[in-house]
């Protein structure tokens, strides 16, 4: 890998990695007594890390000039391999959480076990961590092919992914730590903050820079919902992280916003969180591997682009229908439902437009299961919009709302479409990325496939259950007009479907981990077929191989 | 920057949006243009409105030992579980008691207002238990409700609460618009222990800054010691009893 | 700002700039000049052409 950067690329890598080394070491030495000197020791352990991976290669020749021919994936192929490895954890913390809530004593009477704090390790580990990754990785991927240029440099792909790995680990330790924002989906403190702003940038301008060498006059249709995706979560991150911190060398800060208005910026940014980065990016997903695998065009370019508007538009005004009947004032509340309503026909339009590109290709979902998991996405992908525009409706809302059925609807989308386009992009990608055939085993996705939609089905339909019986409860009056039943009996009625959801999540974990063993697998046998090449050729043959066969 | 086309665009008629192409940052533009609308008209007006925040003259603001406990609270993230938002629903003003007025949250920086009921609401929790209540429960449970599924805090009673960055807690909430005056925050690590010490020369002086009503004594039950308990059990008995407002609010109602 | 003025602006301007940004995205994805750009988009993910253009 560090083969492929020019002398001055490493030395451009070594002089980051000092930099960034320098930075742990100062907040190493300003928060000494507290939880902010041991993130700058993680840093500096971090930085230390990929700088030995660089030295190691430093004295490796120089790479061949063909290089430039051919579109560089290796931030790509680390980035799957990074996306594989949070998701079997993010999904392992996941159903830890889940079991805590039946056996509560699981904490092992310890601060950093307990649900509070690790039920963010799990959302940041899965959202971010497997998200996050998934999308930088795709993204890369994609706006190569759509635009058919080169990454536009080698260094900040590189520094785009790992620093956004490591905001994602001081994210997670530092809650089991106790450092947190407490604001859901921004939990990250102020200097994780600031970092993510640094990679988000560089993110940004990289994206460009390689929008800007492509052929085509007219950008596809999918690199505008990443482009979307880069930028308005900018602009929520840095909006709702606005914060001030106790002082630079300690961890905690205090939102600039209080009450009724940090209660709306909250969720202006967790829905779009929602809508930007687990909609946008990964309809630009869609919009790529869907088409490429099918091998048909996309039924309606047209529609793709009416629904781009729609949703960059919708999403924003949706958040205030997270408070619903609270102290926000009642006119945005109002707006908020009115706007989630009409953003189910965008995202009806995206849905429909995926599930229309397949017909003719029936029985390639049949046959692939690569494939069936982009459909399936597609198809809870409609599903969940359509229930998260009944769930703003404000009478609906009031029995929903604080209940489990909040959780079920975001598992609809997180593992019903999130999840599964992201398995389907990456068993189409894996094999394109490393050159081999196919995946090493077709059955084993088949069988991912199916845990998958087991899970996700069984996790769905408790939570709604289990939603509805506790909203239900709450609101029961007797004969004599009083409440029928005490908080603790709905409690006590929601454990059934407790042990049923942690079920639902241990076969979604099984399978992703099935999915992690199958790709490993392929890397090993595709490792093994360019060793055997290799030997059988001689050097000169093998560069002009390789620039005949693009791609590594 | 931006390189030669293959083919000519064929839409040049349509020149607006050709550009908007072809300079992606156009298209970048529109795009922060047309997400922004909806984030500005619901958020900004939350500022300048009037009517958006109650007055509550007899709000006051969190003394040094309930800061702390509010910052435990979200250390541990209690906010996954429980809500402090009373919706105006019959059932919920019958069950937990007035709904939550905007003002009563005026000074929590961040907001704590929860998206979920694991556990009950703890809006107005303050004043509903015995201090010796919250302490069995916290330290298990399940030793004073045998079917809850809260994990156990027992460690909050073993450990010191740590107050010397108090008065620099205490300035940085002043920064984001909490009204506390020089001396609070020259005080606050001394009232955070005087908080627990009834009679105290100390609690004087903390009685001056914060109002005759703040709830002085041994929150853990062990007097003389300052712990994370103290500090989370004065948070939870101070929730809802800021202002009586809403309580005044209802009666309004009522009448 | 009071409430009344908010409520004023929402509903005049609010409602032209919702139009015409209807108006805009549906003129630009329904000019007939635009057709053959979005077919070849729509084309060009399946051309198997593995490597930069240049």
């Amino acid at each position: 890998m560090i083969a492929q950067l020019t002398s001055s690329e490493r030395q451009t890598a070594l002089l980051l990695c000092a930099a960034t080394m320098a930075l742990g070491l100062v907040m190493l030495i300003a928060g000494l007594d507290n939880p902010f000197g041991i993130h700058g020791a993680l840093v500096m352990a971090c930085a230390f890390a990929v700088m030995l991976v660089v030295i190691a290669g430093y004295f490796a020749p120089e790479p061949s000039p063909t290089r430039l021919r051919q579109y560089y994936d290796d931030p790509s192929k680390v980035g799957v391999v990074l996306a594989m490895a949070w998701v079997v954890f993010g999904l392992f913390v996941g159903d830890w959480v889940a079991w805590l809530l039946v056996y509560p004593d699981l904490t092992f009477d310890a601060g950093w076990a307990s649900f509070g704090r690790i039920r963010p390790v799990h959302t940041t580990s899965v959202i971010f961590g497997f998200g996050g990754n998934a999308l930088i990785a795709t993204s890369f991927y994609v706006v190569q092919r759509t635009c058919s240029a080169r990454l536009a440099d080698q260094v900040s792909p590189w520094f785009v992914l790992l620093g956004y790995n490591l905001f994602c680990l001081v994210a997670i330790t530092g809650y089991m730590m106790g450092v947190t924002q407490s604001k859901e989906y921004a939990e990250p403190e102020w200097y994780a903050d600031i970092w993510l702003v640094i990679v988000w940038v560089t993110y940004f301008v990289l994206y460009m820079r390689t929008l800007a060498r492509r052929r085509e006059p007219h950008i596809y249709v999918a690199n505008w919902y990443y482009l979307a995706f880069i930028l308005v979560v900018a602009v929520l991150h840095i909006v709702n992280g606005l914060a001030v911190p106790v002082s630079f060398g300690e961890a905690r800060s205090y939102s600039a916003f209080s009450g009724v208005q940090d209660a709306m910026v909250q969720w202006w940014y967790g829905h779009n969180a929602v809508a930007f980065f687990l909609t946008s990016g990964f309809l630009g997903m869609l919009y790529y591997f869907l088409p490429k695998r099918a091998g048909r065009p996309i039924f309606s370019y047209r529609l793709s682009i009416i629904s781009f508007w729609g949703i960059t538009f919708f999403y924003m005004w949706a958040g205030s229908h997270h408070l619903h009947y609270t102290a926000l004032p009642q006119w945005v509340q109002t707006l908020g439902m009115t706007f989630s309503l009409m953003l189910l026909v965008p995202s009806w339009a995206s849905a429909g437009n995926a599930l229309a590109t397949l017909n003719g290709a029936w029985n390639k979902v049949r046959d692939d299961a690569t494939l069936r998991f982009m459909m399936v996405a597609a198809v809870y992908y409609g599903i969940t919009t359509f229930e998260g525009s009944f769930m703003a409706i404000r009478p609906v809302n009031s029995l929903s709302h604080y209940t489990d059925w909040t959780i079920g609807h975001v598992h609809a989308g997180a593992l019903g479409w999130v999840a599964m386009i992201s398995f389907g992009s990456i068993y189409a990608m894996v094999p394109w990325l490393w050159r081999s055939q196919a995946m090493y085993s077709a059955r084993l996705v088949e069988v991912h496939f199916w845990l998958a939609v087991a899970g996700t089905i069984i996790y769905v339909m408790a939570m709604w259950n289990s939603g509805v019986v506790q909203g239900l409860m709450w609101r029961t009056y007797n004969e004599s007009n009083t409440l029928a039943f005490s908080f603790l009996d709905s409690m006590v009625a929601m454990r059934p479907y407790y042990i049923a959801r942690a079920v639902g999540g241990l076969l979604f974990l099984i399978g992703a981990a099935v999915g992690s063993y199958n790709i490993w697998k392929t890397l090993q046998m595709a490792a093994q077929s360019r060793y055997r090449t290799q030997a059988d050729q001689p050097e000169a043959e093998l560069d002009g191989a390789a620039a005949a066969l693009p791609g590594e | 920057m931006v390189r030669r086309p293959r083919c000519r665009g064929n839409s040049i008629v349509f020149g607006f949006h050709y550009r908007l192409e072809r300079k992606s940052i156009w298209f970048v533009v529109a795009i922060v243009f047309v997400a922004s609308i909806g984030g500005l008209v619901e958020i900004a007006p939350l500022f300048t409105i009037d009517q958006t925040v109650e007055k509550a003259p007899d709000m006051r603001v969190y003394t040094p030992l309930e800061l702390a406990g509010r910052d435990i609270y979200t250390r541990e993230g209690c906010y996954a579980c429980h809500s402090q938002m009373i919706r105006t629903l019959r059932d919920e003003v019958e069950r937990y008691g007035p709904y939550s007025l905007a003002v009563e949250s005026q000074y929590d920086h961040p907001m704590l207002w929860g998206s979920k009921r694991t556990g009950p609401d703890l809006a107005r929790i303050g004043g509903k238990y015995s201090d010796e209540w919250h302490v069995a429960h916290l330290d298990n449970p399940r030793h004073v409700v045998a079917k809850s599924i809260m994990p156990a805090y027992g460690w909050l009673k073993r450990t010191p609460l740590r107050t010397e960055d108090l008065g620099r807690r205490l300035r940085a909430q002043r920064k984001v618009g909490v009204p506390y005056t020089d001396a609070m925050i020259a005080q606050a690590a001394a009232d955070a222990l005087a908080q627990t010490e009834p009679d105290s020369p100390g609690a004087e002086g903390l009685l001056q800054r914060y109002g005759e009503a703040t709830q002085v004594r041994a929150f853990d039950g062990i007097p003389g010691t300052l712990t994370e308990m103290d500090a989370l059990v004065a948070y939870l008995q101070i929730l809802g009893r800021l202002t009586d407002l809403a309580h005044q609010v209802e009666a309004g109602t009522r009448q | 700002m009071t409430h009344d003025l908010l409520v004023w602006f929402a509903k005049s301007y609010g409602l032209f700039y919702l139009i015409g940004m209807s108006v805009a995205v549906l003129a630009y994805v329904l000019w007939p000049a635009n057709k053959k750009t979005f077919d070849d988009a729509a084309g060009s993910v399946l051309h198997e052409e593995d490597k930069p253009w240049r």
